[in-house]
This record gives structure tokens, C-alpha cells and sequence, in this order.
């Protein structure tokens, strides 16, 4: 059973160096992510947020930019998730501790 | 150190020591020389959102880490000062409420959800009301995550 096991971590590691070595090179603006098409053929949107984000918000952090406004939505269930995390930790923890 | 408590069922407290302020000098005067940095260190990530790697989250886990620091040196009791226990869970919420809170007020105005340049700010560009859009939106996540991280400690602790 421990030789599977070294067998299995020897094949992912296999699989992520593979992975590794195919990336393609920094900079290089013919890789899928720096295209302004995706393979359907239609726009992608990091064009439009790279073009656009500092006129839009006058904000010099394209990420800010994205994750506050372009995408504030997600982030707001990423802080009710936080939140939501705190009150699941104060019911569960205080599920025999509660004083009367 | 080699021998714990008997654990008691019915105690659901973790060690009471960690409840305790400590006996060394040393981390006391370090912790208490080094949290209000920790905390400065926290405020100046979240204000650099907007012009550098930082923002809301990080922020508010430095602001966290720099009040745990005091629970962890000073204890539970001493700590109470600059961050009161009742507080926490519910400050959190307001957190959540105030980034609900910027949404629904450009909803309001006429707009749709979270839509920054319609908030009922006078006298600004919309361009502008988006840059304070973002800036409330971080204020809002940076509170959130910060009393969230110093709740759940609390009730770990069970004080």
C-alpha cells in the first residue's frame, strides 16, 4: 500500500511538471490569456478591464479595480462567506457553554 | 509541562492559562511595542489597495493579527480595553451591512446593485464616485474580516 502511495505522488508530480514545462513563456502576447478573442471568437473581457479600468475609477490597480467594482458583487459573497464562517463558529462552539 | 489537566467533559473551556496574561517581561513589553505597528502596518495595506498589491482582506487579517497579538500576550482580560468581546461578532455584521449598504443606495438612485457611480455623494465626477465607491466597499470587507478573525479567537477561547 505505501508503494502506491509513492506511485501516485511520483505520477502527480509527472503530471505537474509536464504542466510546468508546457506553460508558455512571460510575455509571450500570441498565449491564450493575452488574446483578444477567445477561442469562440467573441471579445474576451480582460481586454475591455485592461483598456478601461483607470478611466473608469480614476483607480491606478487594475485588480482593485476588477474586484471592487467590475466584480463587487463577488466579493460581497466572499465577505458574507467570512461573516457567515464567524456565526457558524459562535453556534457550534457555544453549543454547551451557554451560560443561563 | 508534562502533565495536562484531567480533561472534563462538561469543561468545554480550552487551558485556562491561555486566558492569562503572560509572566515574561520580554513578550509582554514586545507585544505591546509591537501591536500598534502590526495594526499601522494593517491601515496602510488597506488604503494601498488602490495603488498597490493590498486591499480589503489582506488589510483586515493584519488589523486581526495585531489585536490577537494582544489577546495572546496580554490575555484575555487586559485585552478587553482595546477590543471588547460583545463587540466583535456583531461589528462584523455591520461590516457586511455597510457593503450591502453602498449597494443599495445606488439602487436607490436608480441604478442597479453596487452601481458606484450613482451614490448620493454631491460635488464629485463619477469617476470619482467609483474611486469612493471601491473605498467604502474595502472599509466594509477590511471590518468584516478583521472582528470576524478576533470573534472566532473569542470563541475558541470561550470567554
Amino acid at each position: 500500500m505505501k508503494a502506491l502511495r509513492y506511485i501516485v505522488l511520483v505520477a502527480f508530480f509527472g503530471v505537474l511538471m509536464t504542466a510546468v514545462v508546457k506553460l508558455p513563456p512571460r510575455g509571450d502576447v500570441s498565449s491564450p490569456v493575452h488574446r483578444r478573442t477567445n477561442a469562440a471568437g467573441t471579445p474576451v473581457a480582460g481586454t475591455y478591464y485592461i483598456q478601461n479600468a483607470y478611466k473608469d475609477a480614476k483607480t491606478p490597480n487594475m485588480v482593485t479595480v476588477i474586484l471592487g467594482d467590475y466584480r463587487s458583487l463577488d466579493t460581497l459573497g466572499e465577505t458574507i462567506v467570512v461573516l457567515i464562517g464567524g456565526i457558524a463558529c459562535f453556534y457550534i462552539l457555544n453549543v454547551r457553554r451557554r451560560k443561563p | 509541562m508534562s502533565e495536562f489537566p484531567e480533561h472534563d467533559p462538561k469543561d468545554h473551556c480550552l487551558d485556562e492559562s491561555l486566558k492569562e496574561p503572560t509572566d515574561s517581561l520580554i513578550v509582554h513589553a514586545t507585544a505591546r511595542g509591537i501591536a500598534p505597528f502590526i495594526l499601522l502596518i494593517g491601515l496602510y495595506v488597506f488604503f494601498h489597495g488602490h495603488y498597490s498589491p493590498g486591499g480589503g482582506f489582506q488589510g483586515g487579517v493584519l488589523l486581526a493579527v495585531g489585536f490577537l497579538l494582544l489577546r495572546l500576550s496580554l490575555g484575555v482580560r487586559l485585552s478587553q480595553i482595546v477590543m471588547p468581546h460583545r463587540l466583535t461578532l456583531r461589528a462584523s455584521a455591520i461590516g457586511a451591512l455597510l457593503f450591502v449598504a453602498v449597494g443599495l443606495s445606488a439602487v436607490i438612485m436608480g441604478g442597479n446593485f453596487l452601481d458606484y457611480h450613482l451614490l448620493p455623494i454631491p460635488g464629485l465626477a463619477p469617476e470619482y464616485l467609483r474611486y469612493f465607491g471601491i473605498l467604502l466597499v474595502e472599509v466594509g470587507v477590511t471590518v468584516t474580516v478583521t472582528f470576524t478573525l478576533v470573534a472566532i479567537y473569542d470563541e475558541l477561547l470561550g470567554c
